[in-house]
């Protein structure tokens, strides 16, 4: 099960993060002026699971009337409702040494609150942000993709607030025939920016929760394929650079003691 | 080349995670540094050994109380070595650093404690472990010894590989570098502290005093290359501004720390425990930059 995150027709209301705060008795960050457009929120973390981002591209066009103008078709103001993305190949549980992170029967990435230490080794390995440390609770916390009510048979609470269905839930595959032909669909528009995010493979494995972007994935804070990375890949050279310099370090070390030893014996053997 | 982006948010490792890693580094080098002496040297560098393994100990200590009073729940401490998820078991996972480092650290803190009750006994500080120290010479001692310096230095590098398997920038980008960089720093700070206290301390051999400080120097000209290296790999990553700016000041102690055991030969007006001192906190300072810098 997952989400298809349509962002051609996100209008940033953010019922979405009101609705997922309602459900799962977030109390929310202290309310903050952050100077970037309508967020309010700033960020994924332990309080917003789910973020509504609002990022302005209005071009500078110097009084000249562009036709079509560039604002049409929501490429001046892109807005997206960010989320756990429910890796397949999931950076934060390859890390997480409690396996406090576990994999659900729904395949979701499910963060279990009485395993968790609060080492908040997941923060520094999830690429996209998406985990917070929950500082009254002492544990991190993120999206559960509403898998209490996911046992219950109802969807998650995002996606039913939801009035645009720019947040959609359901089985992958049907998810991804739906992705395809919207895509297919705005291509045929002339939006040739349009792109699938974590429909394929190439990012993670796939993405339980994947995106239809209207701009680049850095555009929206995503990495690209090339630079989505999973931490694990540093295991074999870190270990690898540790062993050379142990080694290195340890004979420099055998002759640096052996060789003083050899000169100090020399030195007593011409003495005498 | 394009360089590398990063979109991860910064998991707050601040002092306490600081502290673990000096004091984690010092101990480890110290072990290893105790069982080099008794397999190069002779019976006069005995005491300089037994300093050694007293050092690794004491400088344990304070590791498991610091990575503790980290956590978000200090109670659960235990969870990073006993599954407590439905199914159970023990919470080994290979692919995990911090978890490879919990072990690390337990088996390597029993390796610490009987070398330090053996050291002790041989000095005659406590005379009941006199039969400790008597029992564990010869071939089981060797074999204890160097056993335990497998897990001293993994306990000196591996801090460098958990931060490099992450997604974070600076860590991530020199993932291959970190640990050994963190290795040999440690080596140099344990030589450092060692130095320190043969210097206040009459019962070290002069010429056991040298041999430290020429594998000081090794260790320090070891240190120098991966840091050279870890600046190629950030600045080929395009992150090598974060570990520049106001970290410069970090640097200059980082800097100093390097070259004060050279430049000690020379400035004859130096107090002897001015290098030693300076060495460590360069080992301090290496590591707060690179912590620090990359969450901010």
């Amino acid at each position: 099960m997952g989400f298809f995150t349509d962002t051609s027709v996100c209008i940033g209301c953010k019922a979405c993060e009101v609705a997922c705060k309602e459900w799962n008795q977030l109390e929310g960050n202290p309310p903050k002026f952050t100077a970037d457009s309508f967020d309010n929120t700033g960020q994924l973390d332990a309080q917003n699971w789910r973020h509504v981002q609002f990022i302005e591209q209005v071009p500078d066009n110097n009084g000249v009337v562009m036709t079509p103008t560039p604002i049409a078709g929501g490429q001046a103001w892109l807005m997206m409702s960010d989320v756990c993305k429910h890796c397949k190949n999931a950076s934060c549980m390859e890390v997480c040494p409690t396996n406090a992170l576990m994999r659900t029967e729904f395949d979701t990435v499910y963060l279990q609150k009485d395993v968790c230490n609060g080492c908040r080794n997941c923060i520094s390995a999830c690429p996209y942000g998406v985990i917070g440390f929950n500082e009254q609770q002492g544990v991190a916390q993120k999206c559960t993709l509403c898998y209490d009510r996911l046992q219950g048979g109802l969807q998650p609470a995002c996606a039913k607030a939801c009035p645009t269905e720019s947040i959609k839930f359901g089985y992958i595959d049907d998810l991804h025939k739906v992705a395809d032909d919207r895509l297919a669909n705005l291509q045929r528009q002339g939006y040739a920016k349009a792109q699938l995010y974590g429909r394929d493979d190439t990012v993670y494995g796939g993405l339980n929760a994947f995106f239809l972007l209207m701009d680049k994935p850095e555009v929206y804070k995503l990495p690209n394929a090339a630079n989505a990375t999973l931490p694990t890949r540093n295991n074999l050279p870190g270990y690898v650079g540790g062993v050379a310099t142990a080694v290195v370090g340890l004979i420099a070390g055998l002759l640096a003691f052996r060789n003083g030893r050899m000169n100090a014996n020399n030195n007593s053997t011409n003495a005498h | 080349m394009p360089g590398a982006e990063h979109f991860a948010a910064p998991p707050e490792w601040q002092w306490w995670i600081l502290g673990y890693f000096f004091f984690g580094g010092i101990s480890g080098g110290s072990y290893a540094l105790g069982t080099l002496l008794r397999l190069a040297g002779d019976a006069r560098d005995r005491s300089a050994s037994q300093v050694a393994y007293i050092v690794s100990f004491i400088a344990l200590l304070p590791c498991p109380i610091f990575l503790v009073a980290d956590l978000g729940q200090p109670i659960r401490f235990f969870h990073m070595l006993i599954d407590t998820s439905p199914g159970g078991g023990l919470a080994f996972k290979p692919d995990s650093p911090m978890s490879l480092g919990s072990w690390a650290l337990l088996f390597f803190g029993l390796f610490s404690f009987v070398s330090f009750l053996g050291a002790l006994g041989e000095r005659g500080t406590v005379g009941a472990l006199g039969p400790i120290a008597r029992a564990i010479q010869g071939l089981p001692a060797t074999l204890w010894a160097v056993v335990g310096t497998v897990f001293g230095l993994f306990i000196c590098g591996y801090t460098g590989v958990l931060l490099a398997v992450s997604n974070q920038p600076v860590w991530s980008d020199a993932g291959w570098v970190l640990g050994g960089m963190f290795l040999a720093s440690a080596l140099s700070g344990a030589a450092a502290l060692l130095l320190l206290f043969a210097r206040s301390r009459r019962h070290v051999e002069a010429d056991t005093t040298d041999r430290l400080q020429t594998a000081d120097r090794y260790f320090i000209i070891l240190e120098a290359i991966l840091i050279a290296l870890f600046l190629v790999s950030v600045a080929i990553a395009g992150t090598i501004t974060k570990v520049l700016g106001v970290w410069i000041v970090l640097w200059i102690v980082v800097l100093l720390g390097l070259a004060a055991p050279f430049l000690a030969g020379r400035a004859r007006a130096w107090p002897p425990v001015a290098a030693p001192l300076l060495a460590l906190l360069g080992v301090l300072a290496l590591r707060a930059l690179v912590i620090f810098s990359a969450q901010t």
